[in-house]
């Protein structure tokens, strides 16, 4: 079976290997993990690598608050296998800043209030991260008024269309805004 | 969740021949769907094929324009992917529209084309492992009829379930009449979309005609020219990152005030992607009129059944439809 990477043969289920061991690029370095096939990209990263930024609120894709980002994307984590990332570039809340410079997004959310309890944050930093390369990549959305032409404001109806798979219990959410413009509009990411 | 051996197919073939050789095996896409049932103990495979690492294709992305105008999209193809293709947005903007209002970014990253198909109902009852239900243990019974069921079928149900098919996409793919590319251990066929989900009868826990060891290989989308004006509207609980209670599908073609090519399907109303042959054949020839309209939405909720909570559904279909297809002949119906 030369086409299959495979981790474990699947012709001997009767006496499977409960582990398997991967390598993950996370934040720039190469992390390699024995894990079952069944660990959440979330518990890989919290539980195995004590990457704790990125946190754990519904664990069935509905609050956003594992949010992190693969090969640049915003991704749920918690819905995620560790074992299918295996090759991909993954970015924490912990890899968005350099040199112990916050990135603008997180200064943004400072600057803006954009949190209370600060649960929510990391995912939501993340979102807003991947939703602004998403904007700028051209990607409507369903407030968009017409998909075939091209859009040019990001609104702040766009906004928290773009932003409804983050959850904030605290309701945060006119900071948030706020700091997703501030970080946009200071061209930083451009 | 249950431990599983886990395998990384790099080609169809390879996907295909690991699934034949084990019973209890699923394919995994983006997981957004998989992933949580199994953590709920409702899906319990042994063995789990990852196929999104299959290959997309080349420049083009996954996503190929055929010579006569007509798309095909490669299974393990993002959602958003689709979602932002730019010919997607200008031939089949109801496409695009229709994934934009289903889950979330997040969710729309992960998902994938194949995936979003063989999404498995949403029905709170199927997700509880206490409660009664023919889809998750057949001919146990539903807790559904006769239960909170506000989310649930008005059109096609049976008594052994009331469940509706969650995703938006497919009911866009309905109104375009999508076919489905499988390749199985027999070899490869096409399913029309319109024979691709089931209705449930008295098995509902058969939701597709894919035979087990076949696997969703791409999408072709067929050339319409009036899809061009075409639009969806879902109606939810709130503004965004909701299951539909009811979803519209439409793409129209005017021709001097008689409407001459027409395309319907509706969402969150039955146990699959319901394709609305009634009001499309009331409405092809007829006046461009809101009393066509209104006319063609009676004639395909006439056989609609409520089961308490959403009777509600019918009258909100009914006026979805006249509304939605009201607006695309105003604003770009007319040839």
């Amino acid at each position: 079976m030369a086409e299959l990477n495979s981790v474990i043969d699947l012709r001997e289920i009767g006496s499977p290997s409960p582990t398997v061991d991967i390598a993950l690029q996370i934040n720039g370095a190469t992390h390699a993990l024995r894990i079952e096939p069944r660990v959440s990209l979330l518990d890989a990263l919290r539980e195995y690598l004590g990457l704790t930024g990125t946190k754990k609120g519904c664990n069935q894709g509905a609050c956003g608050a594992c949010t992190v980002l693969v090969n640049g994307e915003r991704t749920l984590s918690c819905l995620g296998l560790a074992v299918q990332y295996e090759g991909a570039d993954v970015t924490t809340v912990e890899g968005l800043g350099v040199d112990g410079t916050l990135h603008p997004v997180q200064a943004a959310f400072i600057e803006q209030d954009g949190f209370q309890c600060g649960y929510c944050t990391p995912g939501q930093i993340c979102s807003a991260v991947g939703m602004i390369r998403e904007f700028q990549n051209g990607m409507p959305s369903a407030v968009t008024k017409d998909v075939s032409v091209s859009i040019v404001e990001l609104s702040e109806e766009e906004i928290k269309e773009r932003m409804s798979g983050n959850l904030c219990r605290c309701g945060a959410y006119v900071g948030i805004c706020d700091a997703i413009r501030e970080a946009f509009d200071s061209g930083v990411m451009k | 969740m249950k431990n599983f051996a886990y395998s990384r197919a790099e080609t169809v073939e390879g996907a295909v021949g690991l699934i034949a050789r084990n019973a209890n095996a699923k394919f995994l896409g983006g997981g957004t769907n998989l992933v949580d049932l199994m953590r709920e103990n409702i899906e319990q495979p042994d063995a789990v094929i990852d196929v999104t690492h299959l290959s997309v294709g080349g420049i083009d992305g996954g996503i190929i324009e055929l010579p006569d105008g007509g798309l095909l999209i490669r299974a393990s193809v993002r959602n958003s992917a689709v979602a932002n293709n730019p010919l997607v947005r200008e031939r089949y903007p109801v496409l695009s529209q229709a994934i934009l209002f289903g889950a979330s970014g997040q969710i729309r990253n992960m998902a994938t084309t194949g995936g979003n198909l063989m999404q498995r109902t949403r029905c709170h009852y199927f997700y509880d492992g206490t409660a009664r239900c023919n889809k998750r243990t057949p001919d146990s019974g539903c807790d559904a009829i006769g239960g909170f069921n506000r989310m649930h079928a008005i059109l096609g149900a049976s008594d052994s379930c009331i469940a509706t098919h969650p995703s938006d996409m497919c009911v866009a793919l309905a109104a375009l009449d999508a076919t489905v590319h499988v390749q199985g251990a027999r070899g490869e066929r096409t399913i029309p979309f319109a024979a691709f989900h089931r209705l449930p009868g008295n098995t509902p826990h058969e939701e597709t005609n894919l035979r087990s060891d076949e696997l969703i290989t791409a999408i072709h989308l067929p050339p319409l020219a009036f899809a061009k004006n075409s639009r969806y509207r879902k109606i939810r609980d709130r503004a965004s990152y909701a299951f539909a209670l009811v979803s519209v599908a439409v793409a129209l073609e005017i021709f001097a005030g008689t409407i001459t090519g027409v395309r319907l399907a509706l969402g969150g109303v039955a146990h699959k992607p319901w394709r609305a042959y009634k009001a499309e054949n009331t409405m092809l020839r007829a006046k461009a009129s809101r009393e066509t309209f209104e006319r063609a939405a009676k004639a395909e909720l006439s056989d609609a059944r409520g089961y308490g909570h959403n009777n509600f559904k019918i009258e909100l279909a009914k006026r979805t439809i006249v509304s939605v297809v009201t607006e695309l002949a105003e604003a770009g119906g007319v040839r």
